[in-house]
């Protein structure tokens, strides 16, 4: 063990790999010095777990009807008690994570790498070129992300699939505009001139240089995005618009759940705490990143 | 009896490895003279300068034995005391002009600002010193000028509008940290000759640090050469192609000359000294 | 053969004109100097001739071909630049190995390896340096990476824009002394931009001096052991540098 560590934090790697993985030994260090950044990895690890391991986990059906069983309070046999079709919401929330998980890995596979191209062009070529592509970025912009999102599931049809493309539809525009910003402040320098002296290629300046240096903050902010995807992602669920029945949608459980708010609290809450959970877990660890990743504490060990 | 007594100076900063010492045990002494602080990148030398104000930022921490300034106890001053201190009876001009200005505000109502902080006066009596102090930095039109924000002005006459600053409220000390590197060659003779005539006129002392070995010669009466942290040499400017420290010597030779010889310049080697 | 002539050039950023009529030609081999103060265009006229700077017009040859205006990489074969600083012009996440592989990618070449390798001892830089960042270096080492990637395409002109201003002296000498041996070494054609007269002293042959984006004189760098110039720009900055004048 010791040897590895060695190994990775040595000041003259002998390979590519040495000195990547070096690199990224040492980030990694630095994230996990951080409790905050911890605990919202720690929590996200969770999720992919229980998501992986949902039909091991979860003690029944998710979907199997059980009328005699219908709103039970929480209790030994049923953590999270029952729904108003004596469903365990204990195995629905743990079927539930496997959607979430889906939905902000698609919608992030979707949006990031388009927002990062448009934006990496926008600023790369300027003139009008970047007028025109920020134009479109603007007007995406301009509207309420939910509302957007709305009108695309009720013109494409309700669905978990349609919900997605829409989301991620409404997401890339913020992610657009950061990787301009950042692309701009490096447009001028110097190293850029001096990859464009060795005759290389727009697409591979764009893709070798410019993209490489967008992503960190990319990263950091889409990890922030990933609570505000859940949150419309259960919102287009709530509005019956998302996921159907009887998928156990965390949004779509809630929304189920208004009918008994007052008398069975728990078919609401447990859905709840689940996306405030992994919300803020996703907080926590796009902090961590940002404090991390930032170009300027890098380079000082 | 010397205004600035400085003892066994440390500046250390946090690493990975515990606390490293930039500044490794600096003393030294100065009167109304003008002392110069030669170094390269990374010797310490600006840090001197700096916690000489006290105003080593977070995470750098600086301790001294004694650091004490016509009689003041500077250690034991509180942050409120040293700002009072600072700018009225010790300066510091900085590198680049662009900036130490703050971009948006007049460049007369700047130097007023200097002088408001450490004097009470009447409105018509700032504005005549701060013209005053502006035709003695020789910009001409001064009142023309003390409107102009910064960024209507080049940087040699920014550095100037700095040192009116600086010296408005009539300082003992001046500490310049390369107060002329961001400068062209015709213009840095210009500002230093400046800075020399009204030190000398008022009788202050003046701490120039600069990485130019020869133009710290041309305006100093003293030099300290420091090399990571140390002093290595201290001489008479007048005496510096004498000096006996291999650095001094090494620095001093790999300067191109204008009547240059030499098919390749000598180039410091090291281990003549640090590799204690 | 002149390796660069310049005939009647103008360059302007938007409608600014800040480059007036200036002509000069670099014989092959040779070391030529711009000198003179910021705001001069000594650095625009180099922006020009690298395709950096592309409001120009007049007549710009390299090696006899006439000039675009876009990057082409029969242009990169034969002229590359330095530049000032060096922690800008590395990029901050790549290795050096990475950085100076990129021109052998760009242009197919094989033999990574050994071509790394060797340019890494010519630059005078240890193979252990090979797989670090640029922030793990020191100025002088970076700008040893940056003159070694300058050459992977084995150039016949190079343009030096202050290629030492950044640096400490006793790493401005070891810079010098190297452009001074890989020139003498590989036959390189210089045009090197600087305000500092005996750097230019040391490193070139002849020189124009540039004032308010025109040429005011041209004379070979001999001139400032006496200080005989013919204009007093010239002189001036002659004096203000040290000389005696």
């Amino acid at each position: 063990m010791n040897r590895l560590q060695q190994w990775l934090t040595d000041e003259s790697p002998e390979t590519r790999w040495q000195a990547n993985l070096g690199r990224s030994w040492r980030l990694l260090r630095m994230l996990m010095k951080n409790p905050l950044a911890l605990l919202g990895s720690l929590i996200i690890i969770g999720l992919i777990l229980v998501a992986a391991f949902a039909p091991w986990i979860a003690p029944q059906s998710p979907i199997g009807q059980d009328l005699g069983n219908r709103l039970l309070p929480p209790s030994s046999e049923h953590f999270m008690g029952t729904d108003e079709l004596g469903r365990d919401i204990f195995s629905r929330v743990i079927h539930g994570s496997r959607i979430t998980l889906l939905i902000v890995a698609l919608v992030a596979i979707i949006s990031a790498p388009l927002g990062l191209l448009i934006g990496a062009v926008s600023g790369y070529f300027g003139g009008w070129i970047d007028k025109l592509l920020m134009g479109i970025t603007d007007v995406f912009l301009s509207m309420p992300k939910l509302i957007l999102a709305l009108a695309f599931v009720a013109a494409l049809g309700p669905g978990i699939e349609n919900a997605i493309i829409a989301i991620a539809i409404t997401a890339w525009p913020v992610y657009a505009r950061i990787a301009r910003a950042e692309t701009l402040t490096f447009r001028q320098s110097e190293f850029i001139a001096a990859t464009q002296m060795l005759g290389a290629s727009n697409t591979r300046i764009i893709v070798r240089h410019v993209l490489p240096l967008c992503t960190s903050s990319m990263i950091v902010r889409m990890t922030l995005d990933m609570a505000g995807i859940i949150l419309t992602a259960a919102g287009l669920g709530f509005l019956g618009l998302g996921a159907q029945p009887p998928l156990p949608e965390w949004g779509a459980m809630i929304s189920r759940g208004r009918t008994f708010i007052l008398d069975q609290w728990w078919v609401a809450t447990m859905p709840g705490i689940a996306i405030i959970v992994v919300s803020l877990g996703f907080c926590f660890l796009g902090d961590g990143l940002r404090d991390v990743l930032d170009p300027r504490n890098e380079g000082q060990r | 009896m010397a205004m600035l007594e400085l003892e066994n100076l440390r500046v250390s900063f946090p690493s990975a490895e515990g606390p490293v010492d930039v500044v490794k045990g600096i003393s030294l002494s100065l009167g109304r003279e003008r002392l110069g602080i030669v170094g390269e990148s990374g010797s310490g030398k600006s840090l001197t300068g700096r916690a000489i104000l006290k105003l080593i930022n977070r995470p750098g921490v600086m301790h001294a034995d004694r650091l004490e300034f016509d009689g003041i106890d500077l250690l034991s001053q509180s942050e409120r005391q040293m700002r009072h201190l600072r700018g009225a009876r010790l300066s510091m001009v900085m590198q680049d002009p662009k900036f130490s200005l703050h971009p948006v505000m007049r460049v007369g109502d700047q130097i007023a600002e200097a002088l408001r902080c450490h004097e009470r006066l009447r409105r018509r009596d700032v504005k005549a010193r701060v013209i005053e102090m502006l035709e003695k930095v020789r910009i001409n039109e001064p009142e023309a000028v003390a409107r102009l924000y910064p960024h209507q002005i080049s940087g040699g006459m920014g550095q100037r509008v700095m040192i009116a600053m600086m010296l408005i409220p009539k300082p003992d000390l001046l500490i310049a940290d390369e107060p002329t590197s961001a400068l062209d060659v015709s213009v840095q003779a210009t500002v230093l000759d400046l800075i020399d005539s009204l030190v000398t006129d008022n009788g202050m002392g003046l701490m120039l640090i600069s990485h130019d070995l020869n133009l710290v010669a041309r305006y100093c009466d003293r030099i300290l050469v420091m090399n990571a942290g140390e002093v290595v040499e201290e001489c008479a400017a007048g005496q510096l192609q004498q000096a006996t420290h291999p650095y001094t010597q090494g620095l001093l030779a790999a300067v191109p000359q204008m009547v240059e010889d030499r098919d390749e310049l000598p180039v410091l080697d090291r281990s003549r000294w640090s590799g204690t | 053969m002149n390796a660069l002539t310049l005939e009647g050039v103008n360059i302007a950023y938007g409608h600014t004109q800040v480059v007036h009529d200036v002509s000069f030609s670099v014989a092959s081999g040779e070391s030529f100097a711009l000198v003179g103060e910021s705001g001069s265009g000594k650095s625009t006229v180099l922006k020009a001739i690298a395709a950096l700077a592309t409001g120009w017009s007049g007549s710009i040859e390299v090696a006899g071909k006439p000039r675009s205006r876009e990057h082409d990489k029969a242009f990169a074969r034969q002229c590359q630049m330095v530049f000032q600083d060096p922690y800008g012009s590395l990029h901050p996440r790549k290795t050096i190995d990475t950085i100076l592989a990129e021109p052998l990618q760009v242009h197919g070449l094989g033999n990574r390896n050994t071509r790394i390798l060797d340019m890494l001892n010519a630059v005078g830089l240890d193979k252990r340096y090979r797989f670090r960042f640029p922030h793990q270096l020191s100025g002088g080492q970076r700008q040893r990476v940056a003159i070694a990637r300058a050459l992977m395409l084995e150039p016949s002109i190079m343009l030096l824009d202050e290629p030492t201003s950044a640096l400490d002296v006793s790493v401005q000498a070891e810079i010098l002394n190297l452009l001074k041996r890989l020139r003498a070494e590989q036959n390189l054609t210089y045009l090197m931009v600087s305000h500092n007269l005996p750097v230019v002293g040391f490193m070139c042959e002849r020189m124009a001096v540039m004032q308010q984006g025109r040429i005011v004189e041209i004379c070979d760098t001999a001139a400032l052991r006496t200080g005989e110039f013919t204009s007093g720009y010239t002189q001036e900055l002659y004096a203000a540098s040290g000389g005696a004048g």
